[in-house]
C-alpha cells in the first residue's frame, strides 16, 4: 500500500552520537521527483537527517538510531535490506568534491562496473559515459579529454562529475551534503541548474546554510533547529509566511 | 516521466549481490589466512627457542663471564656488550637522525638539493648492512684511528640506522597537521617556536616509536659490528656495569650466537637457544617500553 508519491519517510527518528541526542524523532514525508531542502543553524542535525537515509551514519561507530525509515515504501532498516542496493539507489553528493583519484571517463563508469555482473561492452560504457555527462552538462567541454585526471578538473567541474558518477546508476534518490560551498558564484548557478533539470527524474534532497540558496532552488523547505523538525512547507509559503515564529526569527537572520 | 511503478523496492540482495558478499567474505579470509601465516610461525618459533633453551636460563647465566671455551658459564660479557654498543649507537644516532629530520622537514625548502638529500636518505637505507661494516672499518678504525672497538662499531650502528630513523621522524612531523602551523606563525611564532612548542610535542611519540624501534634492529646486526669492534671472547669483571670503556672491544649477543653456533664445537644443545632467547627478551624488552612509552605520550597529546 506504500504511498509511491513519497519518496521518504520517517517515523519518531532519533539518534544519538554516544549521550549526545542529534536527532529527537523526526516525522518527515518527501514527495517524489522534487527538491527539498534542508536548512537550519550548524549542529541542528541537519547533515546527519541526511546521513541516515542512506545508512552511512552508522560506519561511524558509537550511534545509535531507533525509529523508521521509509525509502519508497520500504524501511531500509529490515533485516532483508542489502547495504549495497539501499546505497546504489540513493546517490549522495558531499560538500568537497570528492573525484576518485582515475579518469574522468572511469568516473563516470565506476559504480556501473561494480554493479555489473558481466563487463559492459565498451559501447555501453561509452554511451553510459555520454549520456551521463550530457545530463550534467559536462559532455561539450570535456568530451575530448576523457581520460585526463578527475582531480585536475576545476571545482565546479569536479562536482559535477560526482554527480554524473551516480547517474548511470539510476539512484531514485539524490542525497546532497551543501554541495556549493566550496564553489564560486558560477558553480553554485551551474550546479542549482543542474538540480532543476535533474528534478522530476529524480528526488533530491539538499541540505544548505545559504537560504538564498535554498529559496532559490528548491519546490520544498524543512527547517530544523537543535534536533527537531520545525516546520515543512513549499518553500515559498516558509520564505514568505512561515507558520513558526522560530522559523520567522531564523530566515530573518535573528540568529543563525 | 514516470516509469517507476512496477514492483515495489526493497533494496533486497540479488544473487549478484550474494555472490559480491560472498567474494568479500573470501577475501576476508584470505587477508586473515596471510596473518595467520605471520603469526603461527613466529609463535611457533618463539616457543621452539624458549622451550629449548629454558634449561640454561637462569639469574647466573646472565651474569657470569663464558667459561670452558664458551661452553660453560655464562653470556654476561655478550650482553653488557650489546648494552654498550645499542646504547651508544642510539645516543649517536637520534640526536642526529631527528634533527636532521626536523631540518629536512621543516625548513628545507623544496629545490633539487634537497630532493637529492631525501633521495639519499631513502636509499642509504637500504644498503646492506655488510656494505656499513665495510665503510666503519675504513672510516672509523683505520681511517681516523679509533680501532677495532665500541665506540667505531657504535658509529658504524649509527650510520646504519640514521637513514631510518630520519624517514620515521619525518612521517611523524608531515602527520602534524598544517593548520596547527599556520594557527603558529598567525599569532607570530618563528618557525623554531612553532617547532619546540606545537610540532614536537605533537609528534613525539611517532618519533621515539621510531627510534626504538631501531634498537632492535641495533641489537641484532651482527655483520657491521664483526669487522669494527666485536670479539670472539672477552672476560669483564662480573656485576660491574662499567666493565667496558668506549675504547674497549667487546663481545656481543648476537656475534656471541653466531659463534657459539658455528665456531665452537661440542657446546652444550641448549645453549645457543638459550642466547638466542636473552636476545629476543632484551629486544621485546624494549619493544614493549616503546609501546608504553607510546600509548602513554598519545594519551598526552591535545588531538
Amino acid at each position: 500500500m506504500s504511498d509511491t508519491r513519497m519518496s521518504i519517510t520517517t517515523r519518531d527518528l532519533k539518534l544519538w552520537y554516544g549521550k549526545f541526542q542529534a536527532l529527537k524523532g523526526i516525522d518527515l514525508d518527501i514527495k517524489s521527483g522534487m527538491i527539498t531542502s534542508l536548512i537550519g543553524p550548524s549542529g541542528c542535525g541537519k547533515t546527519t537527517l541526511l546521513r541516515c537515509f542512506n545508512r552511512i551514519n552508522e560506519r561511524y561507530g558509537n550511534v545509535t538510531t531507533t525509529g523508521e525509515i521509509k525509502l519508497l515504501g520500504k524501511n531500509i532498516y529490515d533485516p532483508d535490506v542489502s547495504l549495497i542496493e539501499l546505497r546504489k539507489a540513493i546517490g549522495m553528493v558531499f560538500q568537497r568534491p570528492n573525484p576518485l583519484p582515475i579518469s574522468i571517463y572511469e568516473n563516470v563508469v565506476f559504480g556501473l562496473l561494480i554493479h555489473s555482473e558481466n563487463k559492459p561492452s565498451r559501447r555501453d560504457l561509452d554511451d553510459a559515459v555520454e549520456k551521463a555527462l550530457t545530463e550534467v552538462g559536462l559532455w561539450k567541454d570535456l568530451k575530448d579529454r576523457l581520460n585526463d585526471r578527475a582531480i585536475g578538473l576545476q571545482l565546479e567541474q569536479q562536482q559535477k562529475l560526482c554527480i554524473a558518477r551516480l547517474l548511470p546508476l539510476k539512484p531514485q534518490i539524490i542525497l546532497m551534503d551543501e554541495p556549493c560551498s566550496a564553489l564560486d558564484v558560477e558553480g553554485t548557478r551551474a550546479i542549482e541548474e543542474l538540480m532543476w533539470s535533474l528534478a522530476g527524474r529524480y528526488t533530491i534532497l539538499i541540505v544548505t546554510h545559504n537560504m538564498a540558496q535554498a529559496r532559490r532552488a528548491s519546490s520544498e523547505c524543512i527547517f530544523m533547529l537543535l534536533g527537531e523538525l520545525i516546520e515543512h512547507s513549499r518553500t515559498e509559503d516558509l520564505f514568505l509566511t512561515p507558520r513558526e515564529s522560530r522559523t520567522a526569527e531564523y530566515i530573518e537572520g535573528r540568529y543563525g | 516521466m514516470h516509469s517507476q511503478s512496477p514492483p515495489p523496492v526493497t533494496f533486497g540482495e540479488t544473487p549478484f549481490t550474494r555472490s559480491k558478499r560472498r567474494r568479500e567474505k573470501i577475501a576476508f579470509a584470505v587477508f586473515a589466512g596471510m596473518v595467520a601465516c605471520i603469526v603461527i610461525p613466529l609463535f611457533l618459533i618463539v616457543g621452539y627457542l624458549v622451550k629449548e633453551g629454558a634449561p640454561l636460563i637462569s639469574w647466573d647465566f646472565l651474569t657470569t663471564n663464558p667459561v670452558g671455551g664458551m661452553r660453560k658459564g655464562g653470556i654476561w660479557s655478550a650482553l653488557l656488550g650489546t648494552f654498550w654498543l645499542v646504547g651508544t649507537s642510539l645516543c649517536i644516532s637520534a640526536p642526529i637522525g631527528v634533527l636532521a629530520a626536523v631540518y629536512l622537514n621543516e625548513y628545507a625548502k623544496d629545490n633539487w638539493f634537497n630532493r637529492v638529500i631525501n633521495l639519499a636518505v631513502v636509499n642509504l637505507a637500504g644498503v646492506p648492512s655488510i656494505v656499513h661494516a665495510l665503510f666503519g672499518l675504513g672510516a672509523f678504525v683505520l681511517f681516523a684511528h679509533m680501532g677495532r672497538s665500541i665506540i667505531a662499531a657504535s658509529l658504524t650502528l649509527a650510520i646504519m640506522t640514521m637513514p631510518v630513523i630520519i624517514a620515521s621522524t619525518k612521517e611523524s612531523l608531515a602527520a602534524v597537521p598544517r593548520q596547527f602551523r599556520e594557527a603558529c606563525w598567525n599569532v607570530g611564532a618563528t618557525r623554531w617556536q612553532t617547532i619546540w612548542h606545537i610540532v614536537l610535542p605533537n609528534s613525539i611519540s611517532g618519533i621515539l616509536t621510531g627510534v626504538i624501534l631501531q634498537v632492535s634492529r641495533t641489537a641484532g646486526e651482527t655483520a657491521p659490528i664483526m669487522f669494527t669492534g666485536a670479539v670472539f671472547y672477552r672476560k669483564i669483571e662480573e656485576g660491574n656495569f662499567f666493565a667496558y670503556g668506549l675504547a674497549d672491544q667487546c663481545m656481543a649477543l648476537s656475534m656471541h650466537l653466531f659463534t657459539v653456533t658455528t665456531q665452537v664445537t661440542n657446546a652444550p644443545h641448549a645453549l645457543p637457544f638459550a642466547i638466542a632467547t636473552v636476545l629476543l627478551g632484551f629486544v621485546l624488552m624494549v619493544n614493549l617500553t616503546a609501546i608504553l612509552l607510546r600509548s602513554w605520550l598519545r594519551g598526552r597529546k591535545k588531538w
